[in-house]
């Protein structure tokens, strides 16, 4: 089963279980996803925090059915819309919850975007496919969107071509067509990465008023942790194809309980003032890279690299510990002949459930 | 002139034509002197020109004008083949994008020893050897001196260009966005590492980057720049945690802190607008036309750079006594 956080107490909106997705190379087999699970609530922004190659973006664009089959596939999992069963519909199904129902924004605002057709034309082209409405009433519900997304003149932008806008107005215009059905999801996978700081905080502006004006849920795929404190009620960190640790914001920053949540938390600089500002300050790096998802360790994606790791973690895959309500971690150290090894700065909480949540 | 300085940058411009008669003043009248053995930080969004500097001290681009000083002596505005075998051996460059900045054809221990060999620094014998030295203070193995970058991941590459770099022991470093390409855990192993060689080596480096958070945790001290001119600089903490100028001011306001807590208490208003095309300029304070500080003068007048507090230099009219009142009265507080 997969947790449910205090901000999910009703049903959520999606549910994911079990999800895992391989791909053919000519090296071998990757197993990108390797049993994740997660659950969004209605109104609420889940972050996915990982770090390139963890697992992340495959994970959102499967349940968007954008997984190409070959190479790619689904080995198993269930992924439940609004109670409803998404995985594996026929693509004409499947096509309309894709756009309607669930929007996507994806990192690159510029190769996402038709360079030869207007704006106006690709936002329009969403709404005609899903709603019954003429080209003119197209045109006037796509200057409507582009104001609601704020850009200046829209009555003159609708007919301007992609080039013509800068990274941030792009995005900008990738939002107003993701919303333009309405959607009870919005999924952006990394919106900001490509954008400045100033640009970044206009965009993560929009999709908050967005989001409160209309309800919607958010998935926001990032590895930026400071984007992720300013945006999200639930946070999942991925790790090598599986989500290490899940919770409510507050429990991820202030009860770290898995060690590469800590270990992400300690490699940023932070924000304190250093008054002598002499001593010059080091950050903890983690050490080593992520394995290789050809040959999946047997254990612990992690403990390579951990500096806790014990004999177990390398040969045993540990189980999802559930520390508080709703606050779960992939871990040994929370076994208890782990704790020994448990660093100060791990939560460890009381183990509400210390049976295995999930077994891998 | 400042006996400790290694690098004097005056009025230093770099202009491109554009056609149809058109300029873009990509680095506009730049002040900055760099110490021996600091690192200053240098931030912005992209297109204010900040690679564009870091290419141009380095000779990869011809001044347009203005004089850049290494350790006394006068850097060619064109830099010839002589003038890149005379500098390349004091000043070396890192770049952002470790994926295009090594060549795919040669081996790791090709790339490093290029430069030494060229400057007949090593003799053949000692290459193994000497580019082992610099592989394993990078972090890297020697014995992967025989691969090529395609079996590297992202973080093993920069570390092969930072090698590559420190190879011919330069005195100063310019990285071009040494970290942005990079994971968070990967880019902490990088900024530690740059520290470290600082320390050990008595490296000057000029580290170029937007990310605000990473630079005032590298640098000595920040230099802001905005639209081709630097608006701000002084230390780093200072910088960061009481900047003067309106500019520097909102690009930390919309630097998202990795604290919830803090993220729900900070009412955040951001920047309007983006950063204008620096092809035909207006007159007066480039930032004008997204200050919300702004007035009159603004619109008109080019700010002077000058110093605020001791080390602390902005170029901004709220800091002109002469116009302080006109402004306090638009802003309410200046």
């Amino acid at each position: 089963m997969s947790l449910t956080t205090p901000n999910q107490a009703n049903q959520p909106i999606l549910d994911v279980r079990d999800l895992r997705v391989e791909f053919d190379t000519y090296g071998g087999i990757v197993k990108a996803v390797r049993g994740v699970n997660f659950a969004v609530a209605p109104g609420k922004t889940l972050a996915i925090v990982g770090e390139s190659g963890c697992g992340k973006s495959v994970t959102v664009q499967s349940l968007m059915g954008l997984i190409p089959t070959p190479p790619g596939r689904i080995t198993s999992g269930s992924v439940k819309f609004q109670g409803r069963e998404i995985l594996g519909l026929p693509p004409k199904e499947a096509n309309k919850i894709r756009g309607k129902e669930i929007g996507m924004i994806f990192q690159d605002p510029m190769s996402s975007l038709n360079p030869t057709m207007t704006v106006g034309k690709q936002i329009a082209e969403t709404l005609r496919y899903h709603e019954n409405i003429t080209f003119e009433e197209g045109r006037v519900r796509a200057i409507e969107l582009l104001e609601q997304v704020q850009i200046p003149e829209p009555a003159a932008r609708v007919d301007a071509y992609p080039f013509q806008f800068s990274g941030g107005m792009r995005q900008r215009v990738m939002i107003a067509m993701a919303i333009a059905c309405n959607p009870k999801l919005l999924i952006a996978d990394e919106p900001t990465t490509a954008l400045d700081v100033t640009v970044q905080a206009q965009i993560l502006n929009l999709m908050k008023k967005l989001q409160r004006e209309r309800g919607m849920s958010i998935i926001l795929i990032t590895h930026d942790l400071g984007v992720v404190a300013q945006m999200a009620d639930d946070v999942a960190v991925m790790y090598a194809g599986q989500v290490v640790e899940y919770g409510s914001v507050d429990s991820i920053f202030f009860h770290s309980s898995h060690p590469y949540t800590l270990g992400l938390r300690a490699a940023m600089p932070g924000h304190d003032e250093d008054p002598k500002g002499t001593a010059k300050r080091k950050l903890k790096p983690i050490e080593g890279s992520p394995p290789d998802l050809f040959h999946p360790p047997k254990g612990c994606g992690y403990a390579a690299r951990c500096p806790h790791a014990m004999k177990a973690c390398a040969t045993k895959m540990p189980p999802l510990w559930e520390l508080e309500t709703g606050h779960g971690s992939r871990c040994w150290l929370h076994h208890e002949s782990g704790a020994r090894n448990a660093p100060a700065e791990l939560f460890r909480g009381k183990l509400i459930s210390p049976q295995s949540l999930t077994q891998s | 002139m400042n006996p400790q300085s290694i690098l004097e940058i005056r009025d230093l411009k770099k202009h491109f034509e554009v056609g149809k008669g058109k300029t873009l003043k990509a680095v506009d009248g730049i002040q900055l002197t760099i110490r021996e053995n600091e690192i200053v930080g240098l931030v912005g969004e992209s297109g204010c020109g900040k690679s564009t500097l870091g290419r141009t001290l380095v000779g990869l681009y011809d001044k347009t004008s203005g004089e850049v000083i290494y350790r006394g002596q006068k850097m060619p505005t064109r830099f010839t083949a002589n003038d890149f075998k005379k500098f390349s051996r004091e000043i070396q460059m890192i770049f952002q994008d470790p994926y295009s900045s090594l060549n795919p054809r040669m081996t790791i221990r090709e790339i490093i020893a290029e430069g030494p060999m060229i400057h007949g620094i090593w003799s053949r014998d000692q290459i193994d050897e000497k580019v082992g030295f610099w592989l394993k203070r990078v972090g890297l193995h020697p014995d992967h001196m025989s691969r090529y970058p395609h079996e590297f991941s992202g973080g093993q590459r920069q570390r092969i260009g930072i090698a590559r770099a420190l190879a011919l022991e330069p005195k100063l470093v310019v990285c071009d966005e040494p970290i942005s390409a990079l994971d968070v855990s990967v880019q902490a192993q990088v900024v530690n590492l740059l520290g470290e060689l600082k320390a050990t080596l008595g490296l000057t480096l000029l580290f170029i980057a937007h990310d605000l958070s990473m630079v005032r945790f590298v640098s000595d001290r920040m230099a802001v720049m905005y639209l081709g001119q630097m608006v701000e600089l002084g230390a780093s903490d200072e910088v960061y945690f009481r900047p003067r100028h309106p500019y520097t001011q909102s690009l930390v306001a919309s630097n998202p802190e990795a604290d919830p807590r803090k993220e729900r208490e900070r009412n955040r208003k951001p920047l309007q607008g983006e950063i204008p095309s620096p092809i035909n300029l207006k007159p007066g304070c480039r930032f004008a036309g997204r200050c919300p500080k702004a007035g009159s003068a603004c619109q008109s007048v080019d700010p002077v750079w000058r110093e605020i507090e001791p080390g602390h230099f902005a170029a901004c009219h709220l800091f002109d006594p002469a116009l302080k009142g006109e402004l306090a009265a638009v802003s309410g507080n200046a």
